[in-house]
């Protein structure tokens, strides 16, 4: 059948060659429909239960997008007229950002005090220009001594300070909203650049973080894939040893990843970095293909054949391999669509589209084109492999020794995975070469904690944020968090109530503290709420009918593990010193990215399991046996447990990235036990040899192709490692030494465990088989 | 026949500066008619419910009352309105006078601490408790606040309106930019666009079920301001307006702010 299909292709090439470019066309202009993502959220399911409290938050209170612009002057001095009139200027100018809702900074921060028996509420400083050198540092030990500036918008040693826009995106087209919105903010930080040579001018924030994502995808396209077009061209003219081979391959490599993208793309859909790996995935996984055909067909030509004798014959041999392991890496990738991260199910369906396409195109599409591209000499080095020779004695003579020794390194490596730890970090997941990354880096460093939990603390009914015991509670709660080692800033409703009580009476310090009558707060509230100029007012604090608070907590930029068990101390605090209506779960980003990883992996283990499975029933099938299918389970399962081994003794930071490394990597590493099982068992069964002859007929009829292989699989995974997005970075690494622990378990580990489990019962199956 | 000629371009010299009326004069022109309209209202007192309606639809009442008193010649009108719900601000009594040329003055009574306190002045448009209404948009609203420029004619809710733009002279007023729908039979505000800082469009006021007091006076029963950049909105629902009930300027002092009921 498949001959008779390749014999009509070699002979109207023309026709396939012009239909094929045809299609690829058609299909592939879609890729021109999408768009660069900016939204975190993208990484989340719409029921992710952290996104929702998230979600829950910003409806009672403020949008939290934020964008911080800190200001570093080189000689440490913010309190002097020159630094003060730039944070005047720049909080005066910031209204102006697109969907700004909020600017705050030390400039507009609304001071309170009392004057005779009037409260003054008013901005801490205003034409900073005529201020006299002592009322700038009474100002100054006003600001270093509020609890919602200090540690927030000024330093603790006053040596930084900082603007805090709060942005509200409509949400319409977030990915040209983002950039509008950025593009503003650093036009107008470059102006103040230039204007203020001395201070240093550093970025972060959500809506910073959001951006950074296109950025890095930007990053991706214009760095990632000229490498890996150039590393194609040099692995294949290595392993083809020739242009047209090269060419041919090449161009099946490109269209399969154009079609695939292209169909994705059709409906307009958004993309992360995430999704942007798949080109890069396809290319290397299609190479393979092209790879195997094309050594067959050379072999043929070398031996004298005419070229489509050759093609016939090569496809003949090979349509089943290629077939089978194009469904198992598809399957493998399929699995992706488990995960708990929306990009990870376009990555993995554009793989699979992509895998697929290159199955259909070498086997449809490469006969024809080699039919119009010169033949060549083929070199007689084509499956000469004495050194597969060598190795394959050396396991059989040593197979107990490598047999014992690799068990016990396997189990040690497996036993280590727990010490991974886990960690999601939206400011680690790009690396330095990402602004963003450093000016978080610098912010954490001088001014505040750049990642941050909130806690919406609800009170009894309507107004109960007044009841002095909630406030009190909520007052303590802040100093418990105050009292955190990794905590940096607490912002807290009960902090406006001591003041306010204290200018109420005279700024006496004793009455710095809770009211104790709750009409007196409500009262003392209402004033404030009626003297608090335009944007500055309380609902990003209080919710609109006054029966919760938001508390903000600014922390250090620690591990996802860190944040939940931060997390867990403040709700047992809760429990403990609070009513039950209080407690609640912080709500962030860094808390639902702290959660990710974990929720990933769990939703991502059934269908790794149910591939698992289809996957070994498929081989039990191609392989006619049973006992082998489950014997293959070991070299398929052991190499991601021997990676994460490895992982932990080298990093030990499993994110995002390294959840869903099994189900990239589940139908790659399945291909190589495939390869060499199908030829064992054929060794077996058709040329009736012994374990040990078959083994060695394993390795020599497939062990050179399988290093190729692996060594392109290894170099394409490792191209993403190049990726300033590290859930790219880590994916592409931890799937490079998966994919290669794999060969090297097929090769040291699955033949003595063949000698070991598959001889004594094997060799008498097949004493029977000859004598009946 | 000299006489006649020159009486003749006279009257198209006058025509012609009628039709050069600038647009900015037109604005103003309209402002002084609506202002002149609502003059000699004497006092009057209203109830008036306030209800807010977060995102999600979800609302928040509170009840108070208000009392007006009109200024006299130079002086802006002065206003008291006292706080009967939530509970905990029961009693609470805002007076303000507003002025024409200059920032308002505003004096809150708390009960709780038996005190008066001066507002901080030049706040006045942040939020009204919570509200989507700042201060500025429900004090009186005296032409000198604002300059004007006349838009354009349209007709809306079924009215032919002037439609002019209004700009806030008080460099603390959380706008840049209103604009107004005033139906030209009767000189009302039905709709109005507040334009933010970075003059986008951050909400509207609509004034609705206009009813007519002493024959001469409308009131609206009810406006609604949306809030387009928080979704938020706030209902102000009006009830049993009383016109002319004898308020006395002695009623609205700081002394008197502790008495208010």
């Amino acid at each position: 059948m498949i001959e008779r299909i390749t014999w009509w292709l070699v002979r109207h090439p023309w026709a396939v060659v012009i239909a094929t470019l045809f299609l690829v066309v058609a299909t592939g202009y879609g890729a021109k429909n999408i768009k660069l993502n900016a939204d975190y959220r993208a990484f989340f399911s719409n029921d992710n239960p952290y996104l929702q409290a998230f979600e829950n938050l910003q409806d009672q209170y403020n949008k939290v997008d934020n964008i911080l612009i800190a200001m570093v002057p080189k000689d440490g001095e913010v309190f002097n007229t020159r630094i003060l009139t730039l944070v005047e200027e720049l909080t005066e100018e910031s209204w102006q950002v697109p969907y700004s809702r909020r600017v705050d900074s030390i400039s507009n921060f609304q001071h309170t005090y009392a004057e005779e028996d009037d409260m003054i509420v008013e901005s801490l400083f205003e034409y900073s220009a005529d201020l006299s050198e002592e009322e700038i540092q009474a100002k100054k030990a006003v600001a270093l001594k509020d609890p919602v500036l200090a540690g927030n918008l000024i330093a603790y040693d006053g040596k930084a300070t900082g603007v805090n826009i709060t942005i509200n995106l409509p949400g319409i087209n977030q990915a040209a909203e983002v950039p509008e919105v950025v593009g503003f903010v650093r036009e107008m930080v470059a102006k103040y650049e230039e204007a203020y040579p001395e201070v240093g001018f550093y970025l972060t924030g959500v809506t910073m973080t959001n951006n950074a994502f296109p950025e890095a995808s930007a990053q991706d396209i214009k760095e990632l894939y000229p490498i890996m077009i150039l590393l194609i061209l040099v692995l294949l003219f290595f392993s083809l040893k020739g242009m047209w081979g090269t060419l041919a391959t090449f161009s099946i490599v490109v269209f399969s990843s154009t079609i695939a993208m292209g169909l994705f793309g059709w409906p307009g859909p958004e993309v992360t970095p995430t999704t942007l790996s798949a080109p890069v995935m396809i290319m290397t996984l299609a190479i393979a293909d092209c790879i195997h055909i094309l050594m067959s067909y050379y072999h043929g030509i070398a031996k004298g054949e005419s070229k489509p004798a050759a093609m016939v014959e090569s496809i003949r041999i090979n349509f089943q391999p290629v077939l089978l392991t194009s469904v198992t890496t598809a399957i493998g990738f399929l699995t992706l669509n488990f995960s708990d991260a929306p990009p990870f199910h376009d990555l993995g369906n554009i793989v699979c589209i992509g895998v697929l396409a290159a199955f259909l195109l070498a086997i449809f599409f490469l006969p024809a084109l080699m039919m119009l591209l010169p033949s060549k000499k083929v070199s007689e080095s084509f499956g000469e492999n004495t050194k597969m020779q060598k190795l394959s004695e050396f396991v059989i003579k040593h197979f107990r020794p490598l047999l014992v020794s690799f068990s016990v390194i396997i189990v040690v490596l497996i036993a280590l995975i727990p010490l991974n730890e886990l960690d999601d970090n939206t400011i680690e997941y790009f690396d330095w070469s990402i602004k963003f990354r450093s000016d978080s880096e610098m912010i954490a460093d001088k001014l505040t904690g750049v990642q941050s939990m909130n806690y919406s603390l609800k009170a009894d009914g309507e107004m109960g944020v007044v009841d002095p015991a909630y406030l009190n509670t909520i007052d303590a709660f802040a100093d418990f968090l105050r009292s955190q080692p990794e905590v940096r800033h607490v912002g807290t409703f009960s902090d406006v109530m001591k003041r306010l009580n204290k200018n109420m009476n005279g700024d006496d310090e004793s009455y710095y503290k809770v009211p104790n009558d709750r009409q007196l707060a409500a009262q003392y509230m209402l004033l404030y709420e009626l003297s608090l100029p335009y944007g500055l007012d309380l609902t990003n604090q209080v919710n609109g009918n006054k029966s919760a608070t938001r508390m903000s907590v600014q922390i250090d930029k620690i591990t996802a593990q860190e944040i939940i068990a931060l997390d867990n101390r403040a709700v047992a605090w809760l429990e403990e010193n609070a009513p039950q209506y209080m407690v609640t779960e912080g709500a962030s980003t860094a808390v639902m990215f702290a959660h990710i990883t974990e929720r990933n992996i769990k939703s991502m283990i059934g269908g790794v399991v149910g591939a698992l499975f289809l996957i070994s029933f498929i081989i039990m099938i191609a392989i006619k046996s049973v006992k082998l299918g489950f014997i293959s389970l070991i070299p398929n399962l052991v190499p991601a447990g021997m990676a994460f081994g490895l992982w932990a003794v080298f990093d030990g930071m499993v994110g995002l990235g390294l959840s869903v490394v099994m189900g990239v990597t589940l139908g790659i590493v399945v291909d190589d036990t495939v390869h060499f099982m199908t030829k064992y068992v054929r060794a077996k069964r058709e040329l009736n040899l012994k374990t040990e002859a078959a083994i060695e007929y394993a390795f020599h009829t497939v062990g050179v192709a399988l290093t190729a292989t692996t060594i392109v699989l290894c170099a394409g995974f490792l191209v993403l490692a190049l990726s300033p997005f590290a859930i790219n970075t880590h994916m592409g690494i931890m799937s490079a030494l998966t994919i290669g622990l794999a060969l090297i378990v097929d090769f040291f580990f699955l033949p003595p465990l063949l000698l070991q489990l598959d001889k004594n019962k094997n060799e008498t199956d097949q004493s029977k088989g000859a004598t009946s | 026949m000299i006489k006649t000629m020159l009486i003749a371009a006279l009257f198209a010299l006058g025509s012609v500066t009628a039709i050069a009326q600038t647009s900015q004069e037109k604005g103003l022109a309209i402002a002084v008619e609506a202002d002149k309209r609502g003059e000699g209202f004497g006092d009057s007192q209203v109830e008036l419910k306030m209800v807010l309606v977060d995102s999600k639809g979800t609302e928040a009442p509170r009840d108070m009352r208000v009392k007006s008193l009109e200024g006299v010649g130079e002086e802006g009108d002065k206003s008291l309105m006292i706080f009967d719900t939530p509970i905990d601000q029961k009693g609470v009594a805002m007076l303000t006078y507003t002025h024409k040329d200059k920032s308002d003055d505003q004096w809150l009574y708390l009960p709780a601490l038996k005190r008066v306190k001066k507002i901080s002045s030049k706040n006045k448009s942040g939020p009204f408790v919570g509200s989507e209404f700042a201060f500025e948009d429900i004090s009186s609203q005296e032409v000198e606040k604002y300059t004007y420029n006349y838009l354009r004619d349209e007709t809306f809710d079924g009215k032919d309106c002037f439609v002019v733009e209004r700009f806030p002279t008080d460099k603390y007023s959380g706008y840049t930019k209103q604009v107004a729908w005033i139906d030209k039979a009767e000189y009302r505000a039905l709709k109005i666009e507040f334009y933010d800082r970075k003059k986008s469009l951050l909400k509207t006021l609509e004034n609705k079920d206009y009813k007519l007091y002493l024959d001469k006076f409308w009131r609206p029963a009810l406006s609604v301001m949306q809030n387009h950049q928080t979704k938020k909105g706030t209902r102000l629902e009006y009830k049993g307006y009383e016109f002319q009930v004898g308020l006395k300027d002695r009623e609205f002092t700081k002394n008197s702010l502790k008495r208010a009921k």
